[in-house]
C-alpha cells in the first residue's frame, strides 16, 4: 500500500475507449430516429402518389400520430418513474363517458363537465399510485385491474342512465362553450385560407365550400400533443423533478436513500398519464360529437409500444420524451400510410409487433452499453 | 500483518463531544430482534469502524442512523441534543451522509445526475425553477478531479465506473454537500486491492476535514488500516469498544467471530484465517 495516498487521475488502460459511433448510439431516442427516416423514406419511395402527402394527407397522419403522442408522453414518463398504467385505454373510454353524462345527461356546462372529469380522472390515476406505493405491488397487476373496473364502469353507467352505449349531443350542447373550443377547435384558419387562395394547397372546387382550403387550420389535438410533450420534455431533463422522475425509476431504494420523494413522484406520474388520457378523451369527444362506450380499446398498449420504440426501458429509469413522440410519429404514419398505400390493413399489426421486437432487442443492447453489464 | 499504517492517526480523546451519540438502540423487524440494544458515538476527525460477521446487524444499525429505519426503541443524541429522523431527509438535512451497502449509485444515471440526486442545484428563468445542470456539471468535474478521477464527461453513466470510483462518487458527494458524518457500509468488500487502498486514502483525507467517518467492514485488515476505534458487533449486541492500539489484529478477529470458535478453526487451518 505504499503509494496507496496518492490518488491515480490516470483512467484505468484496459476500458477501451468507447468509439464515436457508439456513444452515438447511447441516447435513447436513437431507435426512434432511424426509424423515422427510415419509415418516410419507404413512404416517399412507395407511396407518394397516394395522397399521402398532400394537405389532407398530411393532416390525417398528423392528427392520428397527435393522438398517439398524448398518451406516449404520460406513459413515457411513467414508465421512466418504474411503473406502467394499463387503465389508459379505459380511461380515455371512462372520461368520455363523464364528460357525455355530465353535459348531455345531466345538463351541467360543458366546461364544467370537462373540468369535472379532469378533476376525477387524475384523481382515479392518484388512487392508482396510491395503491401501488402503499402496497408495494407491481403497477401491472394493479392497473390492470383498473383496466377492467373503469371499462366496467363506461358501459354500465350509460346504459343505467340513458339505456344506449353512446351518448351524442355533445356538439350542440358545448355550442358557444369557452372551453370546448380548447380541445375541439382548430387554430390558424386565416394562414390556412391565405394559403389556399395562393394556390399552395389544395381548395374545394366545388359545392358550397367551392374555393376554401380542404384543410382549414390545425385542430387542437396538434396543439395539444405539442404542448404536452414541450412539457414533457422540459420537466424531465431541465428541471428538479426530472431527475427524481429518472431515480425513482432507475433505483427506488437508492433515491429514497439519498432524499428524493419516491412515492410523491410515482403518483404525479400516474395522475399525469390519466391526465394526458383524459386530453385524449376530450378532444376525441369534441371531434366526435360522442362518446361511446368502446373508446380507448387497446389503447394502453399502442402508448407503451410507442414508448419503447421511442428508446425507454421498460425496466425504468431511462428514456426521452422525444423518443416517445417519435415513436408515436412513426406509429401514426405507418397505420395511415398503409392505408393510403392500399396495403391490407391487419398487415399493420405485423409490422407493430416486428418494431416493438426490433426496439426492445436495441434498447436491451444500449442499456449494456451504458451499465457495462456484459 | 500489524497495526502500523501509513496514515497519521488522530489520538481519540475522549474530552470531545460526539457529533452522534446512539444509545441502547433496539430494532425489531416483526419477531426478528436484529438489534438488541446497540450503544455508539462518533466523534469529529475520527474513524469509527463498526465490525461485524454478515447479519451481525451493521447496515440495520447504520440505517437507524440515517432515518432510513426508525428504532424500536433507543435514543439518539445530535450534538448532544436529542434528535429523532422520520426519513433519510431528515437525515441529510442534520448532516449525515450514507454510502450504503448495495445501493448507492443508479447505474443508468449519469454522475452529475447522481452527484447531485436529490440535492439539485436550480436556477429561475423567468420565476420557474429550472435544473442548473451548468453548475452540476462543473462540480462533478471538479469534485472528481479532487478525488483522483478523471470522467470522460460529467454525462458519463455511473454504470461505466468501477466499483471503487462508484465509491468514491458517493463519498465526494457526502463531502461537497458538508457532512458532518459520512457513513460507508462495506465500501471495500467487493473491490480489488487497488481499488479498496484508493477508497482507505479518500476515508482518510475526509477524516483529516474534521469529518467522523462510521466505516463498516467484515475485513479487520482493511478497518486497522485507517481506523482510530473499532466497535464489534454480533449477534445484534455490542461486544464493546476498542481503540486503536489497545487490541490486537487477532483479537479483533476472534470478537467478531464470536471468540472460541474462530480460535478452534485457526488451529485447524495453521494460523491462516
Ligand atoms: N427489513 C428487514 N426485515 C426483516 N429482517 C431484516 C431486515 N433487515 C435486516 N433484517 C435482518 O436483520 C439481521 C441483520 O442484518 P444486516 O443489518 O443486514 O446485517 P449485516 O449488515 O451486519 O450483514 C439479519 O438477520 C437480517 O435478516
Ligand atoms: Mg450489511
Amino acid at each position: 500500500m505504499a503509494n496507496a495516498a496518492q490518488p491515480t487521475a490516470k483512467s484505468d488502460e484496459r476500458v477501451k475507449e468507447i468509439s464515436a459511433f457508439r456513444n452515438a448510439l447511447i441516447r435513447p431516442e436513437l431507435g426512434g430516429i432511424v426509424g423515422t427516416v427510415a419509415v418516410f423514406t419507404f413512404f416517399l419511395l412507395f407511396a407518394f402518389d397516394s395522397g399521402m402527402f398532400s394537405s389532407q394527407g398530411f393532416m390525417n397522419w398528423s392528427v392520428v400520430s397527435a393522438q398517439f403522442m398524448i398518451i406516449a408522453v404520460g406513459a413515457c414518463l411513467l414508465m421512466i418513474a418504474g411503473e406502467f398504467d394499463l387503465s389508459v385505454g379505459s380511461m380515455i373510454g371512462f372520461a368520455g363517458m363523464m364528460i357525455a353524462i355530465f353535459s348531455v345527461t345531466y345538463g351541467w356546462p360543458v366546461w364544467i363537465a370537462i373540468m369535472a372529469t379532469f378533476v376525477l380522472c387524475t384523481a382515479i390515476g392518484a388512487f392508482n399510485g396510491w395503491i401501488v406505493v402503499r402496497t408495494g405491488l407491481p403497477s401491472f397487476i394493479v392497473t390492470l385491474a383498473f383496466l377492467f373496473i373503469l371499462r366496467g364502469f363506461t358501459i354500465f353507467l350509460p346504459q343505467v342512465i340513458e339505456r344506449k352505449t353512446i351518448i351524442g349531443g355533445i356538439i350542440d350542447v358545448s355550442e358557444g362553450d369557452w372551453l370546448a373550443p380548447v380541445f375541439g377547435g382548430k387554430i390558424l384558419g386565416g394562414l390556412f385560407t391565405w394559403l389556399g387562395e395562393a394556390g399552395i394547397i389544395s381548395t374545394f372546387e366545388r359545392g358550397t365550400k367551392a374555393g376554401q382550403p380542404v384543410v382549414d387550420g390545425i385542430p387542437m389535438l396538434i396543439v395539444w400533443a405539442i404542448v404536452l410533450i414541450i412539457f414533457g420534455h422540459v420537466l424531465l431533463t431541465k428541471t428538479k423533478f426530472g431527475n427524481w422522475i429518472f431515480a425513482a425509476g432507475g433505483d427506488a431504494e437508492a433515491a429514497r436513500n439519498s432524499g428524493v420523494p419516491v412515492n410523491r413522484v410515482k403518483i404525479l406520474m400516474f395522475m399525469f398519464t390519466a391526465f394526458c388520457a383524459t386530453v385524449f378523451a376530450v378532444c376525441q369527444v369534441m371531434e366526435f360529437g360522442s362518446a361511446g362506450a368502446d373508446r380507448g380499446l387497446l389503447k394502453e398498449f399502442e402508448a407503451i409500444i410507442a414508448v419503447v420504440i421511442g428508446g425507454a426501458l421498460l425496466t425504468g429509469g431511462y428514456g426521452s420524451v422525444l423518443g416517445a413522440a417519435l415513436g408515436a410519429l412513426i406509429f401514426g404514419v405507418v397505420q395511415q400510410g398503409l392505408f393510403f398505400a392500399g396495403v391490407e390493413s391487419s398487415l399493420f399489426r405485423v409490422f407493430l409487433g416486428v418494431i416493438l421486437l426490433g426496439a426492445v432487442i436495441l434498447n436491451t443492447y444500449i442499456r449494456r452499453i451504458i451499465t457495462g453489464e456484459r | 500483518m500489524t497495526t502500523d499504517s501509513k496514515f497519521h492517526h488522530v489520538d481519540p480523546k475522549a474530552d470531545v463531544q460526539p457529533i452522534i451519540e446512539m444509545r441502547n438502540i433496539e430494532k425489531h423487524f416483526g419477531r426478528v430482534i436484529a438489534l438488541a440494544g446497540v450503544s455508539f458515538d462518533v466523534r469529529p476527525g475520527e474513524c469509527h469502524c463498526l465490525l461485524g460477521d454478515n447479519g451481525a446487524g451493521k447496515s440495520t444499525f447504520i440505517k437507524t442512523m440515517s432515518g432510513v429505519h426508525q428504532p424500536t426503541s433507543g435514543e439518539i443524541f445530535f450534538e448532544g441534543k436529542p434528535l429523532h429522523f422520520d426519513d433519510p431527509r431528515d437525515a441529510i438535512t442534520a448532516g449525515i451522509a450514507t454510502v450504503h451497502q448495495h445501493l448507492a449509485m443508479i447505474p443508468l444515471m449519469s454522475v452529475s445526475r447522481n452527484f447531485f440526486m436529490g440535492n439539485e442545484p436550480t436556477h429561475k428563468v423567468a420565476g420557474i425553477s429550472f435544473l442548473d445542470k451548468k453548475k452540476a456539471d462543473e462540480v462533478t468535474m471538479e469534485e472528481m478531479r479532487k478525488m483522483g478521477i478523471n470522467l470522460r464527461g460529467p454525462d458519463q453513466a455511473v454504470g461505466t465506473l468501477s466499483g471503487g470510483e462508484r465509491q468514491t462518487v458517493a463519498i465526494a458527494r457526502a463531502v461537497y454537500f458538508g457532512a458532518k458524518i459520512l457513513i460507508l457500509d462495506e465500501p471495500t468488500s467487493a473491490l480489488g486491492v487497488r481499488q479498496t487502498s484508493n477508497v482507505l486514502a479518500t476515508i482518510d483525507r475526509v477524516r483529516k476535514q474534521g469529518i467522523g467517518v462510521v466505516f463498516i467492514s467484515h475485513n479487520v485488515r482493511h478497518a486497522l488500516a485507517v481506523g482510530d476505534r473499532f466497535t464489534v458487533l454480533n449477534r445484534g449486541k455490542t461486544l464493546g469498544t476498542a481503540t486503536r492500539g489497545e487490541i490486537t489484529p487477532e483479537e479483533l478477529q476472534d470478537l467478531m467471530a464470536g471468540g472460541q470458535e474462530l480460535a478452534q478453526l485457526e488451529g485447524s487451518l495453521g494460523g491462516t484465517v
